[in-house]
Order: C-alpha cells, then sequence, then structure tokens
C-alpha cells in the first residue's frame, strides 16, 4: 500500500502519543490510584496501535498490543501499579520511540522486543494467576468469541468503558456496515482511506474483521467499524461514500445493550452502569447536534504544517524585507511624495507581516521541557537519588531554530545539576537538608530574550576545588586564582577540559564538557552565567535572544567596503578627536567616559585595501562583551538597520571575526562582524 | 541525449587560460555573469569573496588563483559557473562557459602522471575529443581544504 503520503502525519502523532504515554505515565506513578490517568494511558497507546497497524508497521503494534494488555490489567484492577510495572511500561515506551525515530528517519521500526515482550507477559499472566476468577469482563469476552460477527460481542471491558462515557461527553457511538464494490482491485487501501476518514471525525474503537486482518486483506467485500465520533451519522456516511469503490455505507447508532448475553451474567453493578449509559444514549442525539453546532468550529482552528513550509516563508519574506530596503532607498533619491508615502505603507505593513511570521515560527519552550520529567526519573534511579522535579514557564514561546539547538545544552546542564550537583539522600541527610533533592527548570520572557534557569539544591560549587583543578590544568596561575570574584571562579568550570568531577561516572564524563554547552549557547547569540552558593546549591542562567534570522545591526563603511555591527553588543557611536587617542602597550587606547577602552581598526583587522584616512576625527563604534569594552574604528556610519542574518554557506564556515552575511537593499552583501572574536 | 549510450558524461565545457576544462552538469546549478563581488576578510586567497545569489549568500573562488595561473582582467565572457556538491554552493570564476556536450565514457582517460611540476588530484582525468582536449575536474578536491593544504606544503 502507498502509504509515504501519510508517513509524516503518522511520524508527528506517533511522537505526540509517546510523549503523551511518558506524561501520563509519570502522573500515574505519581497517583497510582487514578485511573482516569490510565484512561488516558489506554487511549494513547490503542490509537498508536492502531495506526502503526494500518502503516504496516507490526513490531511497532505487537509491542504497543503487549503494552495494552498491561494497562488493561492495571485498569480492570487486577494489577497494581508497582515501580516494577512502571519501569518495563516505561521501558516499552522508550522501545516505542526508538522504533518511531528509526521510522522518521528511514528504517522499518523493526527491533528485538523479545525479552521486553517476555516480561510484558509475565506481568500480565503473574497477575491473572492471583486474581483468578474474580473478574467478570475476562471470561465473558472468551464465551462471546464464538460469535465474532457481532461486533459487540467482541468489546473488551476498556472497550466498552470509553463506549459507556462517551455520552456523557458529548459524543456518541456509530456502528458502520462498510460494503465494498465487488471489483474493488487494492481492498486494504481503501480501508485504509476509510479508516483516515473515520479518525479524522472521531476515534475507531472497534474493527471487525480486526484491523490486521483488514490490512492483509483477510476479509471479502464488507467490515465492520465502531466509531466514536461528534459528528452526525449522515455527514459520516457522505464522507466514506466519497472514498471510490465502496458500493455502500449503512451507519446506525451503537448501543451496548444489543451485547446478548451480557445483562444475564454480569455482575449487579455493571449492569446498572450500562442502563445508565444506555439512557443517555436515548438523551444523546438532542443533546448531540446542539454541541457539534457550537464545538466544531473551535477543534478545528489549528493546523500542522511542516516546518520546512514556514521556513520557505521565512526565506520568500526575507527576500521580500530586502527589496523593501531597496525600495526605500529609492524612494529616498527620488524625492516623490507618493512613492515616499507607498513604501511607508509598504513598511509598516510588512513590519506586521514579519511579526505574524515570526509569531508563527514560535514553539512553546515545552516541546523541550517535556522530555525531562521522564529524563530525570530515569536518571534519579540510575544515581541512586532523590530528585523532585519541578517545571515553571513551559509555555514560554521561542523560535523554532533556537529549540531546536536548545535541546542538547539543557540536557546536559541537567545532567550535570543530577550528577554533580544533588548529594546522594544519606549525604543530604547529614547535612539537614531534606533527603529529596529539588531541581527547577524556569523559563521566562524579558525584553528581546529569554531566560531558562536550571537551578538546584545541591552541594553548589566548592571554590577551592575548582580553584585547584584550574590552577593544576594550567588553565589559570595561582597569582590570578586569588584575584578572582566568585563568578570568575564559576566561569571556570566551562572551559574547555574541565571537569570536577572526582570520578569518572556513567552520567557524565562522556567525553563533552560544560565547554561545550557554552559554546552552543554562544553560537546561538545568547550566554551562560553561573550562580552557586557552597552546600546551597546552583543556578544555571541562559539568556537567549527570541529569534535567529532577524536582527537589528548598524552599517558601518570602511572604504569601498560596508560591514555591520550588530546592534545588541554596541554600546555607543563615537567621534573622537586623533589627538585623544593614547597608547598603551603599543596598543592605541581611548579614555572613554572614564574607562580605558582599546581600540581596534577594522581597515587592519580585516586588511580592507585603500588608503588610511588622515582625518583630524575618527569615527569609532563601542562595543562590549560581557564586561569588557572595545572601540572598532570606521570610516563612516550609515545608520541603523534591520537585516536578515544569513550564513556564508557551507564552504566558508570559520572566518575569523564574522559571524555572517545580509544582503543590503541595493543587493550587495554584507559582511556581519562578530564582535565577541573581536575582544580578547 | 541519446538514450542508446547511458555512459556519456553531458559536462559544460569552460575555458581557463587556454584550456579547456569539463564539469559534469549535475554538479552545476547554473552560470551567471559577473557581479558584484563582497570582499571576505582573511579567507584562502582564491577565495574572491561572495555574492548575493538570488537571495541566498554564496562564496566565490576565483578558479585561475586556485589552479595556480597568472591572474586575469574579467572580461565580457567572464562567467561564474555555480557548483553544488554535498551540501556545499559555491561559484568558479571562469574565462568563459560556452559550450554543453557529450562526453562519451571511452573517450576519458587517467590523468598523465605529471601536470606541470605539482601533482594536481583536483584532475579527474582527460577527454580526447576528435580535435578537442578537455580537463575533467574532479570537483570534490577542487573545492575541499585537503588540496589547499597540499598546495601550502608545496609551496613551503
Amino acid at each position: 500500500m502507498e502509504t509515504n503520503e501519510y508517513l509524516e502525519v503518522f511520524i508527528d502523532e506517533s511522537k505526540e502519543h509517546i510523549q503523551s504515554l511518558n506524561d501520563h505515565l509519570l502522573e500515574l506513578e505519581k497517583n497510582p490510584s487514578d485511573l482516569t490517568m490510565v484512561n488516558e494511558i489506554f487511549r494513547s497507546a490503542h490509537t498508536l496501535k492502531g495506526m502503526s497497524a494500518t502503516m504496516g508497521y507490526q513490531d511497532l503494534a505487537d509491542l504497543t498490543h503487549k503494552m495494552e494488555n498491561v494497562l488493561d490489567a492495571v485498569r480492570n484492577q487486577q494489577l497494581m501499579v508497582t515501580t516494577a510495572i512502571l519501569d518495563v511500561v516505561f521501558e516499552a515506551v522508550d522501545q516505542l520511540e526508538e522504533m518511531v525515530l528509526d521510522i522518521a528517519s528511514g528504517g522499518e521500526g523493526r527491533k528485538d522486543v523479545v525479552r521486553l515482550v517476555e516480561q510484558l507477559n509475565a506481568i500480565e499472566r503473574g497477575e491473572a494467576l492471583s486474581e483468578d476468577g474474580s473478574n467478570t469482563a475476562a471470561p465473558i469476552s472468551e464465551s462471546d468469541q464464538q460469535s465474532p460477527s457481532n461486533l459487540a460481542s467482541t468489546l473488551d471491558e476498556f472497550e466498552m468503558t470509553v463506549l459507556r462515557e462517551s455520552n456523557d461527553q458529548g459524543y456518541q457511538n456509530l456502528e458502520l456496515h462498510i460494503t465494498l464494490r465487488e471489483d474493488c482491485l487494492l481492498k486494504a487501501a481503501r480501508v485504509f482511506m476509510v479508516f483516515e476518514i473515520l479518525e479524522q471525525s472521531g476515534e475507531v474503537i472497534k474493527s471487525a474483521p480486526t484491523v490486521q486482518d483488514l490490512e492483509e486483506e483477510k476479509f471479502e467485500q464488507s467490515f465492520t467499524v465502531l466509531l466514536v465520533t461528534k459528528e452526525k451519522a449522515e455527514e459520516i456516511e457522505k464522507k466514506v461514500m466519497k472514498v471510490s469503490e465502496i458500493e455502500s455505507v449503512k451507519v446506525q447508532k451503537f448501543s451496548i445493550e444489543q451485547r446478548p448475553s451480557q445483562s444475564d451474567t454480569s455482575a449487579d453493578t455493571t449492569k446498572a452502569t450500562e442502563e445508565k449509559g444506555a439512557t443517555a444514549i436515548a438523551e444523546a442525539p438532542v443533546k448531540q447536534e446542539k454541541d457539534t453546532a457550537k464545538k466544531a468550529p473551535v477543534s478545528n482552528k489549528t493546523i500542522r504544517v511542516n516546518i520546512d513550509r514556514l521556513d520557505a516563508l521565512m526565506n520568500l519574506f526575507e527576500e521580500l524585507v530586502i527589496d523593501r530596503g531597496r525600495l526605500e532607498q529609492i524612494a529616498d533619491s527620488l524625492k516623490h511624495i507618493e512613492l515616499q508615502e507607498t513604501v511607508e505603507r509598504m513598511t509598516r505593513i510588512s513590519g506586521d507581516l514579519q511579526n505574524i511570521i515570526l509569531n508563527m515560527r514560535m514553539v512553546p519552550i515545552d516541546q523541550v521541557f517535556n522530555r525531562f520529567p521522564r529524563m530525570v526519573r530515569q536518571l534519579a534511579k540510575d544515581l541512586g537519588k532523590q530528585i523532585n522535579l519541578e517545571i515553571e514557564g513551559a509555555e514560554t514561546e521561542l523560535d523554532r531554530t533556537v529549540i531546536d539547538e536548545i535541546g542538547d545544552p539543557l540536557v546536559h546542564l541537567i545532567r550535570n545539576a543530577l550528577d554533580h550537583g544533588i548529594e546522594l539522600p544519606d549525604v543530604r541527610e547529614q547535612k539537614g537538608k531534606p533527603r529529596e533533592g529539588s531541581l527547577k527548570l524556569n523559563a521566562y520572557h524579558s525584553g528581546n530574550h529569554v531566560f531558562i534557569e536550571i537551578s538546584d539544591d545541591g552541594a553548589g560549587i566548592n571554590r577551592e576545588k575548582v580553584i585547584n583543578k584550574a590552577v593544576s590544568n594550567g588553565v589559570i596561575t595561582n597569582d590570578q586564582a586569588e584575584n578572582l570574584t566568585e563568578k570568575q571562579v564559576y566561569q571556570l568550570i566551562m572551559e574547555s577540559g574541565f571537569s570536577t568531577a572526582d570520578k569518572i561516572s556513567d552520567v557524565s564524563g562522556r567525553g563533552v564538557g560544560l565547554d561545550v554547552v557554552k559554546n552552543t549557547i554562544e553560537s546561538l547569540g545568547g550566554n551562560i552565567t553561573i550562580d552557586s552558593a557552597f552546600e546551597k546549591g546552583s543556578v544555571f542562567s541562559i539568556q537567549l535572544p527570541l529569534t535567529l534570522s532577524i536582527i537589528s545591526v548598524m552599517l558601518v563603511e570602511i572604504k569601498e567596503e560596508k560591514y555591520a555591527v550588530p546592534l545588541s553588543s554596541i554600546i555607543e557611536t563615537a567621534v573622537i578627536k586623533k589627538s585623544n587617542i593614547m597608547s598603551a602597550h603599543n596598543k592605541k587606547v581611548i579614555d572613554f567616559r572614564g574607562k580605558v577602552v582599546p581600540l581596534i581598526d577594522l581597515q587592519d583587522v580585516f586588511e580592507v585595501p585603500g588608503e588610511k584616512l588622515d582625518d583630524e576625527y575618527c569615527s569609532v563604534v563601542i562595543i562590549r562583551k560581557g564586561e569588557k569594552m572595545a572601540g572598532l574604528i570606521v570610516d563612516t556610519f550609515i545608520g541603523q538597520q534591520e537585516v536578515v542574518l544569513k550564513s556564508l554557506g557551507n564552504y566558508l564556515t570559520d572566518v575569523f571575526a564574522i559571524s555572517g552575511a545580509t544582503i543590503l537593499g541595493d543587493g550587495q552583501v554584507a559582511l556581519i562582524i562578530d564582535s565577541n572574536s573581536l575582544i580578547v | 541525449m541519446p538514450q542508446d549510450n547511458k555512459q556519456d558524461i553531458k559536462a559544460i565545457i569552460f575555458q581557463l587560460n587556454d584550456e579547456e576544462f569539463a564539469i559534469s552538469v549535475q554538479q552545476v546549478s547554473g552560470i551567471e555573469r559577473m557581479q558584484h563581488i563582497t570582499r571576505v576578510p582573511q579567507t584562502a586567497s582564491f577565495v574572491k569573496g561572495v555574492i548575493n545569489l538570488r537571495g541566498v549568500v554564496t562564496p566565490i573562488i576565483d578558479l585561475r588563483k586556485r589552479f595556480g595561473l597568472d591572474a586575469a582582467e574579467f572580461t565580457d565572457s567572464t562567467r561564474m559557473i555555480i557548483v553544488y556538491m554535498d551540501e556545499m554552493e559555491v561559484g568558479l570564476i571562469v574565462d568563459a562557459a560556452y559550450d554543453v556536450i557529450d562526453i562519451p565514457e571511452e573517450a576519458v582517460e587517467p590523468a598523465p602522471e605529471v601536470v606541470g611540476a605539482v601533482d594536481v588530484d583536483y584532475i579527474e582525468g582527460v577527454a580526447k575529443l576528435e580535435d578537442r582536449l578537455l580537463i575533467l575536474l574532479n570537483l570534490n578536491n577542487v573545492l575541499t581544504d585537503e588540496e589547499v593544504r597540499a598546495l601550502k606544503t608545496v609551496e613551503g
């Protein structure tokens, strides 16, 4: 079957379901008695199973199926939720994720999960022995297997619950009897298309024959599907009929009461709930129509857009911004009032458009944060520590490009905090701290920046230890060590080749240090600072720009060449008298507001051809990097401008003091100066 | 393109000094007239700079410099051949680019052992075509730093 076009959707949705599995499992671990959580988990697992079976990923479907069985047992209270069980389920989710990732990277999603399946089976079996007979659902469904054509009779307990509860939540249950035309060639493909449509409208609970059998064309001309939906029966019927080679679609309301033997054999309690369910069904249609009228538009307010398309849109818009710049220049030079007014209007509109496009690319940082609870749980287990993770500001939005890059550094910092920061429970107790350590992740906006803080209440950074290590590694000398401020000492641990861990553990010591974190963050145009109190804990604070693609710059001219200096690193511009330039250690310096600031002649640095200007005055851009400052000597200031940041391409990857390029209004390329690398 | 002979290499022919060179069309994404080139400081000497190629900043290599030939004035026939490989898009300045031809595989011979004084590995082979002699370029080695480093060691 040709499923390629559905593959992306499948992968996206699978990832979502896996995330939801992880989230809800974590919740469940905190409240083992919360059965609504189990239902959520079950629903995700069930959908995942259905999807993967439809797409032909058998291993994925099988493993999900096994997991579902265990969850079913939990749901039916045949099984108590324990850490041991959850560990296995978590591992299963991990495996599922790996399979999905494999599929995403073009693989088959195959994986050897025999051991895991055995474990899942064991959990399920061990359970069945101990609670022998007390459960009514199992024997019933077994006996009903005799009449497989009747959909209702094959429903398991979970499916029953979904059907029963659907009415309370404004859904209705429909039974669809679909017949394919006799000359239908690709039966499986038609089935797939039908399921696609149905899954858009609601949730497929059950089908006869099973999805697997349908997939393998193990059926004649017709099949039956049980659907929970908010849409009207006629609507569904119309939609399904749009699939070609469909002979007929019969849609009828499905009532659980159709189950023949159920009412006699089941326990009184079940009967009661079912009766309640039945009355609900009777009331449903009236309520239903109102609901659909009101709710339908709301549910469809978002669409999933491929990030490539957004990137393409962004690129086109960048072109527009460049042309806008060109138009502005032309309008200025022509001094044509009407043209100028039109260009102004265009500038305003495109400014708004720019905001919209940028906002479209904004993604909540939750996408990165959401994998941390799971990671922290596992790490805490591995390290024998007790850790409580708190996340704040997960809704804070960041540009997609930043989101993609920030994950790894954060993972590293969290590992670091867990491994080196937070102490073992016994040690914490001795220090008079609660046995459970706390790790906080906090994200928030401030100005044009996003801040992310990772704080722990662990041991903090030992100043002496850091200094000793730095001296022995030759990073600093003994004399320097004495004059360092606390902050400067903490910054040392982000120097390359620095690790304060006495022994290399499984968690850290993978050959990557905090220097990599620092480099990644700086390459994104952000910075990272560390604050710490010994025995109290540490705070790693990351500052990042909201977006990476459009920045404000100051355009300057050196001879014939134009360069752009990012506004974020400029303190101010100044015109100074040549006679005010002093010399210190053979370096030109100026006195700038009482501070001695070294001067850098850009014409020398960039080897710009041409005679040096011999003027009485020279133009200087004062830039800063942290506490340090420097003055860049240029010929002329052109002005401030918003530019689109472009890379120099893969060929020129590492050009000194140049961080990228931009295209100016006249179509020419101007280089963007990386002022960080000019200040040593 | 003749279907019966799949071994043909369709190539763009360009001129440098008095020699004719060939690059497979599959590696060429366009041929551009000369335009303003923004110099990029502190890069290899043969990196002429970058241009704005329809919104994409594209590096330009002066092929004469790259091959150690004498510099020449740009003329009306000077062209930039935009090549694309290994996710790198680079423009090559050549004296002229004028032809697209099919080179039969049997016409291609390995590069002569010695070309000039330096053993240059950016030459893939030589094709004899009636009265013409075409030098087939191995773009990989034209673009990567391997050769640059080799050149540097030769220059001492």
